[in-house]
C-alpha cells in the first residue's frame, strides 16, 4: 500500500495552515435563540474580526442527579442557522416605511403638527384607503428613526385623544424567548393605556384541559424527566423534530428498558424511535384513550384493585367528592359538586358555597375535606391555614376516610343515570351506586361519587344494571371494540396498550408518561383529547411522580422567573389592573370571522336539550364579556378617557363616584360595549405593534380575513357570510368594514410576511446582537442572550426601540394631552388566583335580569388607572414603588421590600452592567433603573424566588401561613444564592425550587410537575384542590363534558370551508393539517438558505402516493390548495407515510419566497398556510366567574381553533405563472 | 513507509476512528450545518456537505451514491489482492481528462437561493413581491428539482426509497410492504469522509495531493498540491471528496483537526444533538491492510475488527511504541470508546465494508417500530392478541429484530457485506441490554427471560450495564476522547515552536474568492 503517504515531508504539510487559518476566531460569547422552540439552548457564538461568523452549543450546563444523562450539547439545525441572518440579504437593516404613507405625512408635516398631521390623513378616507390597498405590495422606501418614531408616536397619541388608548394593540408572543424584549413593548403599552394581546392562547398552544383539571396554565416535566420514565407515549407530538434538544433522552431511556409508543397519524419522524407505532385516525385519539380508560378501568380498578392507585386517587383527586344527580328531561344526570352549606353541619361555614364534600367512611356521613377553593380564599383568620390536602374535617380537623365508590357499601342503592354519547347521539341509562343526604333545607337529593361516575361513563359496568357492554368486543362506548370505528387501530393493540401503560405504573408507582403537543390541541375539542390520556395517567397515579404525567409541549410558554417579571412587563409598579386581552376572541370577532359562520350547533355536537350550547357563538362571546368572563377591547363605545370627564361634568369626582356612575351607564345601555357591536367605527382596534412575532402569517388563522378585514388590501376569500340572521343580541352591519387598522408597524430583523404587510418596518436587533433573557419548560436553566456585536446596520434592541418610542411620546404628548395626565376606566375581567375565583356559582346575566349587575361580582371590574403621559418615559425605565410592596404571582405574594430597598442604594448614573445595578432620580425620587435591559435583567433576577434563594425562602414562608403545612424547609439550603446577568453569562445557572411552580428541584432532581402538590399536600388551584376528572361548571354541564366524553372530528360538510370552491375529478378534498415541521421554528428559520437547501427550496403539501396517483400528480408537482378561505400554490412530497385522506404542509411557511400566482383565485399570489383556515372559537372554554374556570391572561379562553378542522382541495396548478 | 517491527510482524498505527449510534440517530442535520458553516459556506463549495444525513431507504447524495456499477467507487478483489474500480492508479494517469464515473451536477444539485432583496426593493404593484429561486451557478432565475437532502423522510416513497439499491436483496414482497402502513420505515445515516485505512482518494490521487496524516490517520487534500483532476471523486465510493469549481481544487472532510489539535471535538461531533456520535483512537496493524481488503465480502467485517488491536495487549503496546506513538496516545486508545462499540462489544459495524477501503467510521444500526398486520381494517402491532388479563406478563412488549420493519437483510447490505448474523448478533444484544435495564430498574421480568435475552445476546449483567452507560449516560468527555496531537512535535518538525508562539497568525491573509450572490 505504497500510496498512504504517511511520512510526508513536513514542509509540505504547512498547507494545513489553510484550514486552520478558517477556524481562528477573536472571541466566543454566550447566546441563545428568542425564537419559541422551547428549547432555550446555551449557545457560544464566534467572532472573527468584529464580525459574527458561526456558532456552537455550549456544553457547559451544571449536571442533574448522576443518573440522568447530561443535558448537553443543546440546539439544533434551525438554532445553528442563527448567524446566516445577521448579514444576509434578508435582514432588515434601516427603517422602512410605505411610500405612499411617506408622502402623504411629509405632506402634512410641512404645515402641522406630528399629531395633527397624522389626524388630517386619518380623516381622508381617500387617503386612508389608499394606503390600505398599498399594504403588502411592494413599494417600501427607506427611512429614519426619527421619522418613523415621529409617526408612531404622533398615531398613538392621536388614536388616545380621539378614541382612546384602549384602540392601540400591541401583539408579542411567548415572553419566556426573551423576557425583556417582550417587556418592553407591553411596558409601554401599559403605561400609555395600550392593551397587550394573549398569545398562548391564540397560537392554540394553551391545553384547556390543563386548566379544567389542574387549574393550572401548563406545568410539565423537564426533559429530563422523561429518561425516568419507564413507558412513554407520545401523541400528537413529533419529538425529534421538535423538541429536537430534548429527544435524545427517549432513546436513552429505551436503552434503560422503556417503552416508546408513538400515536400519530403519519409514520412522523420520531415513530423511527418508537417500538411501536400507532397510526390513529387524524383527530380521533380521544377515542382511543378512552378505551385505554375502559381497560384500565375494568381490569386496574373493577376487577382487581392496585392500592398505590387506591390511594393515590383519595388523596390527591376529586373521584371521592360528591356530585349531586339531578332530574332532565333524559332522566337522572350529573350536576354540580354537593355544596358543604347545603348540610347542617356545615350550613355556616364561611365560603360554603365554595367547599366540597366527601363520603367519610367513619362517620358514616359526609365531611368537608380541605383544600378546596373555599379555603384558599379564607377571610376569617380562623379559616386560614386550612387550604392543604390533609384528609381532614376542615370543621374541627377529624380525620377523613374517604369512599371512593359506594358500590355495595351499606346504605347505598343503584341509581339509573344517563350518559350523552355524542358519536351516536344518544343517551344511556346506566347503573350508578348512589345515597342520598338530607339537606339544610329539607331536600333529600341523590349523591354519586365522581369515581363512580367514572366508571359509568366509561362503561365499566361492575355487574350493575343498565346500558353497559359486556365484553371488550362489545361495540359500544367506549369499548376497545367502540374505538376501532374511529380510530382503525385494532382493539388488540388497545388492550395491551393499557395493560401495559397501567402494569407499568403499577410495578413503578407512576412512572408511566404521556408527551402530548401541538398536533391534538389544535382540534375543535381539543379539551377532550387531553383529558381522556390524563384520566388514564390519574387513574394510575402518574402525575406529580417523577417520570410520569401528561407532558405538553406546545409553545415556550414557562416564564420561570413569572413573578417580578409580570410587574415590570405589566408596569404594575406604576399601576394596576393592565389591559391584557384574550387573543382568540378578539380575532373571532374583530377580523370579523364570527361573520362567515352560523350558528356552532352546526358543526359542534352538543346535547339536544342544552340551554347555553346553542345559538351563534358570538352571542356567546358578547354574555362571557359582559358577565367579566372574558375582556373584550377596546371597552366602551366611547373614549375611556372622555367617560372620565362625563362623569365629572356629571357631579361625580372621586374615582368611586366615577366607577359608580359608570357601571350604572353600562348597565342601563347608555354606555355599550363593543363587543354588542363589533363592527361600529368606534369599535375597531386602530394601531397594531407587532414584535417579536409573524402576527399576519404564522398565527393568523384565517389570514385572508386579516387582509381583508384589518388590513383592507387583497385577498383571496370566497366565503360567504351567515351570521346576518343568527346572531341575536349582537349587531351585525353591512356592508361589513374593511382595513379596520390606521397603522401597522413592524418590528423585526427579517422581511417576513408581516413585516411584508406592515406600514413601517423598524429594524431589530437579533438574538446576537442583545442582552435578554431566556427560559423554557424542558429544561431548569436560565439563560442569558448577550450581544456578541452591537446592533449592526441601524438596528436597534426591542428595549432601545421601546424606549425611544416612550421618550417621543412623552415629547409629543403636551400636543394631545397639554395637562399632562389622563384618568382613564379601565374594564377587566374576573381574575383567576384571586378571591373572583369565587364570584358566580351560577350562570346569570345581568342584562336579562337574571342577578344585579355589580361590577368585580357579575360584571367585569371598573377601575381608574392615571395616565402620565408627560413622564411616560421616566416611569419606563425607573421600577416603580408599587413592587416594594410585594410581588403576586399565581395568588402567592412574595415579600421583596427588603430587596427593593437594597436596589435604592445603587448609584444614580453609570454604565449599563451585567453584574452593577443602578438607580435614576427623577421627580424628586429614587428608584432602581431599568433604563438599560441589562438593568432590567439584574433586577428580574435579584427579585425572583427562583434566583434569589432568600425570596424563595420568605415566599414559602408566606406560603405556609396559607396552607398551613411545613414548606420553608424547601428552600431552607438556598438561601445564600444570588443570581446576576454576569453569573449566567459565565454558566447556565438552575432555577431554585420556588412555591411559584409545582417541582422539587432539590439536590438535582429532574423537575416534575405536581410534585410538590402530591408530596407536601399543596392543594391544586382548582375548585377542589384537587385534579379534577369531574367539571362542574354549569356550562361544562350543559355542553356535555363534566365527565370526559368524545366527540368526533368535525365533518367538513358542515363546517363549510369548501362550498364556493371548485371540486371535480381531478381534485382531491383532504384533511388539511399543519404540525409543526423540520425546517423551521413557526416561521423563522423556513427563509434562510440553510433549511431551503436541506429541504427542497419550499414548503410542500405531503400527499399520500395513492391519493396521488388518482389526480395524476407525481413528486415535485406544482398544486392549488384551496378552499373558501384562500389558498396556497406549493409543490408536492409524496410519501405512503402520510395517510390516506390527509395532506400536511408543515406550519409555517412565509408569504415572501416562491410564492406563483393562483389560477383559481384570479391570478393573485396564493397565501401561507393559513390562507386556508379559519378563527373559530369553541363556547364552552368561555366560561368564567368559577374556580379554575376565572380569566388568566394566556391561562384561560378558547383557544384559536379549527386549523387541524380544515379540509382542503388539492388539485395540480394548471400553469406555473410569476 | 514505517519498518514492520519484530514483534509479530505488526506495524501498529493510531487512527482518530469513529462511532455514529443510528438508533439515537434524529435525522436533524444539525451536524451538517455546524460543518456548513465553518468549512464550505463560500462561493464554489455552496453544494459540498463534507457531512451530510440521509434517509434510509433513500437514494442519498449524490444521488445513488451506492451504486459502483455507476460511478466505480472503491476496490474490487483481483487475485489476492485489490484493484481499485476505476481502474488501478497505472491506467489513471492515461485517462485523466475522460472520467465518465463522475457524478454530475444533477447528481447532486444545483445551488440555489433567493431574489431576497425584491421583497425589500419591489416598487409598489398590484400584488405582493415574492422572492424567486435563483441558481447560484448561472445567477439566473431557476427551478429547484433536487437537492443535498432531497428525499428526507422519504420513506415510503416509490421514487426514492423504492430505489434504494440496498433492497436488492429481500423479497418482492417485502418491497411491497415497505410501501403500506404495516411496515413503512426509514431511519437516518449521517455520512461524513470515513478516513479510510485503504482510502479510495488517496490511491487514485495522480498528483499526490491526498495523504493520510501519521499521527491520526486523518485523510487530508493538500489545496497545494491538488491539480483537480477529481479522481478522489472517482475512487471514494463514499463520493466524499468534492471539486471546488471556483478554486479548481477538489476538497474533502478534515475531520475538523484545528480541533482536534486544540483538544475540541470535530464541529459535526460537537453539535450532535441526539448524541450518537463517539471519537477516538484505534490501534490497528498496517501490515494486514492488504490481507484485509481482500478478504470475501461476508468475512470483511471480522478481518477488520483482526487488523484491530487490544491497545491493552503488551505487545500491541511496544509495537506502537517502536513506531513512534506516545504513552499519551496508548491511554487514549485505551479509554476509547470507539474500541468499546467496535471491538469489546462488536455493535458497531462499518458501512459497505465491501467497497473494501477499510472505512475507520462505524454505525450500530437501528432499532426500529415493530411490524403491524391489518385485520378486518383495523391495525395491529404484530404480537397483540388481546387475549385474557392473565396472560399479561407485566413487561411491556419492546421490539425484537425479528419483527422490526426493516428487513435484516438490508441492514446487512448497508453494515456488513451481506453478512446477516453479525447484524442479528448486534440487535440481540441491544435487545439484551434493554431486557437487563429493565429488569434492574423495574424489576418485574421474569428471570428465566433476563437470562435468555442474556445468553441470546452473547453477553453478561457486567457488559450490558457498561453497554448502557456508554449508550445513555456519557457526558462530552466520555464520548470524544481525543488523544494528544503532540503539536509541538509536528511543529518542531519545521520550526521552533517557541519561535511559532511569537510569530503565529501575522502575515497578510489572502483574500478569498468574490462570492457572487
Amino acid at each position: 500500500m505504497g500510496w498512504i503517504q504517511d511520512l510526508v515531508k513536513p514542509k509540505t504539510r504547512q498547507w494545513e495552515d489553510f484550514y486552520r487559518n478558517r477556524w481562528q476566531h477573536d472571541s466566543s460569547v454566550r447566546s441563545t435563540h428568542g425564537v419559541n422552540c422551547t428549547g432555550g439552548c446555551s449557545w457560544m457564538v464566534y467572532v472573527k474580526e468584529g464580525i459574527i461568523t458561526w456558532e456552537m452549543q455550549a456544553t457547559d450546563y451544571p449536571l442533574l442527579e448522576s443518573k440522568l444523562p447530561p443535558y448537553e450539547p443543546r440546539g439544533c439545525q434551525r438554532g445553528i442557522s442563527t448567524s446566516w441572518y445577521v448579514y444576509s440579504p434578508i435582514r432588515v437593516k434601516y427603517p422602512y416605511i410605505r411610500g405612499v404613507l411617506a408622502d402623504y405625512w411629509r405632506e402634512a408635516r410641512l404645515t402641522l403638527e406630528p399629531v395633527e398631521a397624522w389626524a388630517s390623513i386619518q380623516d381622508d378616507p381617500v387617503k386612508r384607503e389608499r394606503i390600505q390597498t398599498a399594504r403588502g405590495k411592494g413599494g417600501f422606501r427607506r427611512t429614519t428613526w426619527d421619522e418613523v418614531l415621529e409617526i408612531v408616536a404622533a398615531s398613538m397619541l392621536h388614536t388616545a385623544e380621539k378614541w382612546g388608548p384602549d384602540r392601540v394593540f400591541g401583539f408579542s408572543p411567548i415572553p419566556a424567548m426573551s423576557y425583556l424584549s417582550y417587556a418592553a413593548g407591553s411596558r409601554l403599552l401599559q403605561l400609555f393605556g395600550g392593551v397587550n394581546m394573549s398569545f398562548y392562547d391564540w397560537y392554540a398552544d394553551l391545553p384547556n384541559a390543563f386548566p379544567e383539571v389542574w387549574g393550572d396554565q401548563t406545568d410539565v416535566c423537564e426533559s429530563a424527566d422523561w429518561f425516568n420514565s419507564k413507558y412513554i407515549v407520545a401523541i400528537g407530538a413529533n419529538l425529534s423534530m421538535t423538541r429536537t434538544p430534548d429527544v435524545h433522552f427517549i432513546s436513552e431511556a429505551r436503552h434503560e428498558g422503556a417503552k416508546f409508543v408513538v400515536i400519530s397519524p403519519d409514520f412522523s419522524m420520531v415513530s423511527k424511535y418508537a417500538d411501536w407505532w400507532l397510526p390513529v385516525e387524524a383527530g380521533q385519539d380521544t377515542a382511543l384513550w378512552l378505551a385505554v380508560n375502559h381497560v384500565i378501568l375494568e381490569e386496574f380498578h373493577a376487577k382487581r384493585q392496585v392500592p398505590y392507585f387506591t390511594d393515590y386517587l383519595k388523596r390527591t383527586t376529586d373521584s371521592p367528592l360528591l356530585v349531586e344527580l339531578v332530574e332532565t328531561p333524559t332522566g337522572l344526570t350529573a350536576g354540580q359538586f354537593l355544596r358543604a352549606n347545603t348540610i347542617d353541619r356545615y350550613a355556616a361555614v364561611e365560603n360554603g358555597d365554595w367547599k366540597l364534600l366527601m363520603w367519610d367512611a367513619r362517620a358514616d356521613a359526609p365531611r368537608m375535606p380541605k383544600g378546596s377553593v373555599g379555603f384558599r380564599w379564607a377571610q376569617e383568620d380562623a379559616e386560614k391555614g386550612k387550604w392543604n390536602l390533609k384528609l381532614e374535617d376542615g370543621l374541627d380537623d377529624t380525620p377523613i376516610d374517604p369512599v371512593l365508590s359506594f358500590l355495595g357499601t351499606a346504605g347505598s342503592e343503584v341509581a339509573q343515570v344517563s350518559f350523552h354519547e355524542f358519536a351516536a347521539n344518544e343517551t344511556k341509562l346506566r347503573g350508578v351506586p348512589v345515597r342520598r343526604v338530607r339537606t339544610a333545607d329539607g331536600r333529600d337529593v341523590v349523591v354519586a361519587t365522581v369515581y363512580d361516575l367514572l366508571f359509568a361513563q366509561f362503561g365499566v359496568g361492575r355487574g350493575l344494571a343498565g346500558d353497559y357492554p359486556t365484553s371488550y368486543d362489545e361495540i359500544g362506548p367506549y369499548t376497545p371494540a367502540w374505538q376501532e370505528q374511529f380510530t382503525n387501530i385494532g382493539r388488540d393493540t388497545v388492550i395491551q396498550l393499557a395493560r401495559e401503560f397501567a402494569g407499568n405504573a403499577e410495578a413503578t408507582n407512576g412512572k408511566s408518561m404521556v408527551i402530548v403537543g401541538a398536533s391534538i390541541n389544535h382540534w375543535y375539542n381539543n379539551n377532550l383529547s387531553y383529558r381522556a390520556p390524563i384520566t388514564a395517567l390519574i387513574l394510575c397515579g402518574c402525575c406529580g411522580v417523577n417520570g410520569g404525567g401528561m407532558n405538553h409541549y406546545v409553545g415556550q410558554e414557562k416564564l420561570t422567573l413569572f413573578a417580578p417579571w409580570t410587574a415590570l412587563a405589566f408596569a404594575l409598579d406604576w399601576q394596576k389592573p393592565p389591559r391584557q386581552q384574550q387573543s382568540p376572541t378578539w380575532h373571532y370577532v374583530h377580523s370579523d370571522q364570527w361573520r362567515y359562520e352560523g350558528d356552532f350547533t352546526d358543526y359542534a355536537p352538543v346535547p339536544a336539550d342544552a340551554k347555553w350550547a346553542k345559538g351563534h357563538a358570538m352571542d356567546l362571546e358578547a354574555l362571557a364579556v359582559r358577565s367579566g368572563w372574558m375582556p373584550f377591547y377596546p371597552q366602551f363605545d366611547r373614549n375611556p378617557l372622555d367617560l372620565v370627564k362625563e362623569a365629572q361634568a356629571a357631579g361625580r369626582g372621586s374615582n368611586e363616584e366615577i366607577l359608580g356612575w359608570v357601571g350604572d351607564r353600562i348597565a342601563d345601555g347608555d354606555v355599550k360595549l363593543t363587543v354588542d357591536d363589533p363592527d361600529a367605527e368606534e369599535s375597531w382596534p386602530r394601531i397594531w405593534l407587532i414584535w417579536r412575532g409573524n402576527a399576519i402569517a404564522s398565527s393568523a388563522k384565517g389570514q385572508e380575513f386579516f387582509l381583508r378585514h384589518y388590513l383592507g388590501t387583497h385577498d383571496n376569500v370566497v366565503a360567504e357570510e351567515h351570521a346576518k340572521d343568527k346572531v341575536k343580541t349582537v349587531t351585525f352591519r353591512e356592508p361589513a368594514p374593511r382595513g379596520k387598522m390606521d397603522l401597522v408597524v413592524d418590528i423585526n430583523f427579517r422581511m417576513d410576511t408581516s413585516a411584508l404587510y406592515s406600514d413601517i418596518v423598524l429594524p431589530t436587533a437579533t438574538w446576537y446582537e442583545k442582552n435578554d433573557l431566556n427560559t423554557t419548560d424542558l429544561h431548569s436553566y436560565v439563560h442569558p442572550l448577550q450581544a456578541a456585536v452591537p446592533p449592526v446596520w441601524e438596528s436597534k434592541s426591542d428595549w432601545e426601540i421601546f424606549k425611544a418610542l416612550a421618550k417621543k411620546l412623552s415629547e409629543l404628548s403636551p400636543e394631545a394631552f397639554p395637562e399632562g395626565t389622563a384618568r382613564d376606566v379601565v374594564m377587566s375581567p374576573l381574575q383567576h388566583d384571586t378571591p373572583d375565583e369565587l364570584a358566580q356559582t351560577q350562570v346569570l346575566d345581568w342584562r336579562a335580569g337574571e342577578c344585579e349587575p355589580i361590577p368585580g361580582k357579575t360584571m367585569p371590574h371598573l377601575r381608574i388607572v392615571e395616565r402620565d403621559y408627560a413622564n411616560l418615559y421616566n416611569r419606563f425605565i425607573s421600577l416603580g414603588r408599587g413592587v416594594r410592596d410585594g410581588l403576586s404571582a399565581h395568588g402567592i405574594n412574595i415579600p421583596v421590600t427588603e430587596f427593593y430597598d437594597e436596589l435604592l442604594e445603587n448609584p444614580v448614573g453609570g454604565t449599563p452592567d451585567t453584574r452593577h445595578m443602578r438607580c435614576v432620580e427623577w421627580g424628586g425620587q429614587r428608584y432602581p433603573s431599568v433604563e438599560d435591559a441589562l438593568d432590567a435583567a439584574n433586577i428580574v433576577l435579584q427579585l425572583a424566588p427562583e434566583t434569589n434563594g432568600e425570596i424563595a425562602y420568605e415566599a414559602f414562608r408566606a406560603e405556609e401561613k396559607k396552607t398551613g403545612l411545613v414548606l420553608a424547609d424547601l428552600a431552607e439550603g438556598n438561601r445564600s444564592v444570588r443570581t446576576t446577568f454576569g453569573d449566567l453569562a459565565a454558566q447556565p445557572i438552575r432555577t431554585l425550587t420556588s412555591p411559584t411552580w409545582t417541582g422539587d428541584v432539590n439536590n438535582g432532581r429532574a423537575y416534575a410537575a405536581w410534585v410538590l402538590n402530591v408530596e407536601r399536600l399543596i392543594p391544586w388551584r382548582t375548585l377542589g384542590g384537587r385534579q379534577h376528572f369531574y367539571v362542574d361548571h354549569p356550562y361544562y354541564i350543559d355542553f356535555g363534558e363534566q365527565l370526559p366524553t368524545f366527540k368526533p372530528k368535525l365533518d367538513p360538510k358542515l363546517t363549510g370551508d369548501i362550498v364556493k370552491s371548485p371540486t371535480g375529478p381531478d381534485c382531491l378534498v383532504l384533511n388539511y393539517i399543519t404540525p409543526h415541521g423540520k425546517w423551521h421554528i413557526h416561521s423563522t428559520f423556513g427563509d434562510t438558505h440553510r433549511m431551503q437547501t436541506l429541504s427542497r427550496g419550499i414548503e410542500p403539501c405531503w400527499l399520500n402516493d395513492k391519493d396521488a396517483e388518482r389526480i395524476g400528480i407525481v413528486d415535485n408537482d406544482w398544486v392549488e390548495v384551496y378552499n373558501d378561505n384562500g389558498v396556497m400554490v406549493t409543490r408536492v412530497a409524496v410519501s405512503s407515510r402520510v395517510q390516506m385522506g390527509t395532506c400536511m404542509i408543515y406550519h409555517a411557511p412565509e408569504r415572501t419566497l416562491t410564492m406563483p400566482k393562483s389560477q383559481v383565485r384570479g391570478a393573485k399570489r396564493g397565501g401561507s398556510h393559513n390562507s386556508l383556515t379559519r378563527t373559530r372559537i369553541n363556547p364552552v372554554q368561555l366560561a368564567g366567574g368559577y374556580a379554575q374556570f376565572t380569566y388568566g391572561f394566556n391561562y384561560w379562553g378558547p383557544i384559536g381553533v379549527f386549523t387541524r378542522d380544515t379540509y382542503a382541495v388539492v388539485k395540480k396548478l394548471e400553469r406555473l405563472e410569476w | 513507509m514505517a519498518a514492520e517491527t519484530e514483534r509479530g510482524g505488526m506495524d501498529i498505527r493510531a487512527q482518530v476512528s469513529m462511532v455514529f449510534h443510528l438508533d439515537k440517530c434524529i435525522g436533524c442535520h444539525t451536524c451538517s450545518i455546524a460543518c456548513k458553516n465553518i468549512w464550505t459556506d463560500r462561493k464554489g463549495a455552496e453544494y459540498m456537505w463534507w457531512n451530510n444525513v440521509e434517509t434510509k431507504p433513500g437514494t442519498g447524495y449524490p444521488t445513488l451514491w451506492e451504486d459502483q456499477d455507476r460511478y466505480q467507487g472503491g476496490f474490487e478483489q483481483k487475485g489476492d489482492g485489490v484493484k481499485l474500480r476505476l481502474q488501478g492508479k497505472g491506467a489513471t494517469l492515461g485517462n485523466i481528462f475522460a472520467n465518465p464515473s463522475l457524478p454530475t451536477v444533477d447528481d447532486y444539485y444545483e445551488p440555489w437561493t433567493y431574489d431576497y432583496q425584491e421583497l425589500f426593493d419591489a416598487p409598489e404593484g398590484d400584488d405582493q413581491p415574492t422572492a424567486r429561486t435563483i441558481s447560484m451557478i448561472t445567477g439566473k432565475t431557476m427551478d429547484v428539482e433536487a437537492g443535498p437532502n432531497w428525499d428526507d423522510d422519504l420513506g415510503g416513497s416509490t421514487i426514492y426509497a423504492a430505489n434504494d439499491p440496498n433492497l436488492e436483496g429481500i423479497t418482492d414482497e417485502e418491497r411491497t410492504q415497505l410501501n403500506e402502513l404495516e411496515r413503512m420505515v426509514f431511519f437516518y445515516l449521517p455520512r461524513i469522509c470515513n478516513h479510510c485505512v485503504n482510502p479510495g482518494c488517496v490511491a487514485a490521487c495522480p498528483a499526490g495531493a491526498v495523504y493520510k496524516r501519521g499521527e491520526d490517520g486523518i485523510v487530508l487534500l493538500n489545496q497545494e498540491k491538488c491539480r483537480g483532476w477529481r479522481m478522489c471523486i472517482s475512487g471514494c465510493p463514499y463520493k466524499k471528496t468534492y471539486y471546488n469549481w471556483t478554486t479548481g481544487k477538489s476538497e474533502k472532510c478534515i475531520l475538523c483537526y484545528p480541533r482536534l489539535e486544540s483538544g475540541q471535538a470535530p464541529a459535526c461531533f460537537h453539535s450532535c444533538v441526539g448524541r450518537i456520535r463517539y471519537l477516538g483512537l484505534l490501534l490497528y496493524d498496517a501490515s494486514q491492510i492488504d490481507k484485509v481488503a481482500a478478504a470475501a465480502d461476508g468475512d470483511l467485517v471480522e478481518a477488520q475488527r483482526a487488523m484491530i488491536k487490544d491497545p491493552f495487549d503488551p505487545e500491541v503496546i511496544a509495537a506502537a511504541k517502536a513506531n513512534g506513538l506516545t504513552d499519551g496516545q496508548i491511554v487514549a486508545a485505551q479509554e476509547s470508546p470507539v474500541y468499546k462499540f467496535v471491538m469489546k462489544w462488536k455493535l458497531a459495524l462499518p458501512l459497505h465494508p465491501e467497497f473494501r477501503t477499510l472505512p475507520m467510521l462505524f454505525y450500530v444500526p437501528p432499532m426500529l417500530p415493530v411490524i403491524a398486520e391489518v385485520k378486518n381494517g383495523s391495525y395491529d402491532v404484530q404480537g397483540t392478541s388481546g387475549g385474557s388479563e392473565a396472560d399479561s406478563t407485566g413487561m411491556p412488549s419492546i421490539s425484537t429484530f425479528e419483527t422490526a420493519r426493516v428487513p435484516i437483510r438490508y441492514m446487512a447490505s448497508l453494515f456488513s457485506g451481506g453478512n446477516t448474523t453479525l447484524v442479528e448478533d448486534v440487535y440481540r444484544k441491544l435487545m439484551a441490554v434493554r431486557v437487563h435495564m429493565r429488569s434492574k430498574t423495574v424489576g418485574n421480568v421474569p428471570a428465566d427471560e433476563v437470562a435468555h435475552a442474556l445468553a441470546d445476546g452473547k453477553t453478561n449483567a457486567d457488559e450490558a450495564e457498561a453497554i448502557f452507560r456508554l449508550t445513555s449516560l456519557p457526558t462530552f468527555k466520555e464520548r470524544f476522547v481525543i488523544p494528544p496531537m503532540a503539536r509541538e512535535l509536528a511543529i518542531e518538525a519545521r520550526v521552533d515552536p517557541f519561535q511559532r508562539k511569537q510569530e503565529t497568525g501575522f502575515g497578510l491573509r489572502k483574500e478569498t474568492p468574490e462570492r457572487r450572490f
